[in-house]
């Protein structure tokens, strides 16, 4: 597995090669930079006892109806249950935006109903789907409350600090996410004074890396936001918006993107576009799917567990 | 467009030939004034993520009406809100905005925001 990690990030067949082996997901640790596979849920369960341990969900859309999944309301539900059967409670957890499909009241209603099952608190970013009523208010409105601008906020839970961004409010036309200046100078200030040796992790709905511009996947300003983090000695960026994995690690940076729980999109340039991806029905519980992530206290190295809702 | 003034003036001379041969043209009237499309239409339409055409150019007075054929919604902003920003438009959803004054204008899919395309408004004249 650890040739798998590239740039371009870890291939499906890699990921599902290593699905059928382990049979629930695979756990990446990153130690000193050089990722790699620690081996089956077991081990990771064990280590999970020792550090913090949080759940990341992402792209829920509830609402969606179309034939990628006519269900996407189950399919949260399913990643639910999932989250319910996890050996150890997971501190809390993020989800990282697209909660629902079209901010309609009552897909928010759905979603929370459902996402509260898990009895955890759960931290929001926003995704593009989710400003998409007239005026822009139910997200702020349900989720917003003691954030800043269109919704950023940071926290601490176990000596990490947990910076949420929102990188999907009033996007610029020909231009991909954007955080935008009032923003950035409000992470620069929030990592002021913090010591390099704090375990950060930012979480944000479209990627912080740029992955594919010609589908709008990245973030304009990125770079700006991932200057303020160089000097600190573990970052992870985990972010959507792409509905399937992909990884890489730059310097101390690892950039991380989590299934969606609602319906695939294909790979970069492998499709005439990143509309929701149609896949034989035996195969799409395979590309949706929860992450857990876990940090172990003073060793600087974190593992992400991505599974899937069926193996 | 075309067509319905082909038909238009199809009814006119229906109504024109009913009136010389001293029949009411009552019935027929009212039919064609209600159903008539607009003048002067055009369409987009958002098809894999893609504005088509791309550049659209029209007479000042044109509706022009985007129709969105994916799965995914799409919403349509323009630059500098030079004309009125759509709702959000979920899969068959459409959207017409009426160009009254000449101009350039870009206009971009401000849920995807990499997606950007073109109305050119001539003058009547």
């Amino acid at each position: 597995m650890s040739e798998s990690n590239r740039d371009d990030g870890v291939s499906r067949r890699k990921v599902l090669e290593c699905m059928t082996w382990v049979g629930t997901g695979v756990l990446w640790t990153v130690s000193g930079g050089v990722p790699h596979s620690l081996g089956i849920m077991g081990e990771a369960a064990a280590a999970e006892a020792k550090g913090l341990t949080f759940l990341q969900i992402s792209d829920s859309h509830v609402g969606f109806d179309k034939p990628a999944n006519p269900n996407a309301l189950g399919t949260l539900e399913e990643a639910i249950a999932k989250v319910n059967a996890q050996p150890q409670k997971p501190a809390f957890m993020i989800h990282t935006g697209d909660i629902s499909h079209l901010s309609l009241e009552a897909q928010f209603d759905d979603a929370d109903r459902i996402i509260s099952q898990a009895r955890l608190d759960v931290h929001y970013v926003p995704g593009e789907h989710d400003f998409l009523d007239p005026n822009q208010t139910l997200y702020q409105q349900r989720y917003g409350r003691g954030t800043k601008g269109a919704g950023w906020y940071s926290f601490d839970a176990d000596g990490v600090h947990f910076i949420g961004l929102v990188n999907v409010f009033n996007l610029k036309g020909g231009g991909m996410g954007d955080l935008g200046a009032e923003q950035l100078e409000w992470l620069e200030d929030d990592l002021k004074g913090r010591s390099a040796s704090t375990p950060i992790v930012v979480f944000a709905h479209i990627p912080l890396w740029t992955i594919y511009p010609d589908w709008g996947w990245g973030t304009d300003d990125s770079a700006q936001a991932l200057s303020y983090l160089k000097r600190f000695g573990s970052v992870t960026v985990l972010n959507g918006h792409i509905h399937q994995i992909m990884q890489k690690v730059e310097g101390n940076v690892t950039f991380h993107t989590a299934r969606s729980t609602a319906f695939p999109q294909p790979a970069p340039g492998q499709a005439a576009s990143p509309g929701p991806m149609k896949v034989p029905d035996d195969q799409l519980r395979k590309m949706l799917g929860i992450a857990s992530v876990t940090f172990r206290q003073n060793e600087q190295r974190l593992a992400i567990i991505d599974s899937p809702l069926k193996s | 467009m075309f067509l319905s003034n082909t038909i238009r003036s199809a009814l006119v001379a229906a109504a024109l030939g009913a009136a010389t041969a001293g029949l009411t043209a009552v019935a027929v009237l009212p039919g064609w004034a209600q159903g008539a499309p607009q003048a002067n239409a055009a369409a987009v339409s958002i098809d894999n993520f893609t504005f088509t055409p791309q550049t659209l150019t029209v007479k000042a007075g044109t509706t022009v009406t985007w129709t969105n054929r994916d799965d995914i919604p799409h919403g349509i902003a323009s630059e500098a809100n030079a004309f009125a920003k759509s709702k959000a438009l979920d899969t068959d959803d459409s959207y017409s905005f009426t160009f009254a004054t000449p101009g350039t204008y870009k206009y971009f899919c401000y849920v995807h925001p990499h997606m950007t395309g073109t109305i050119v408004v001539e003058p009547n004249s």
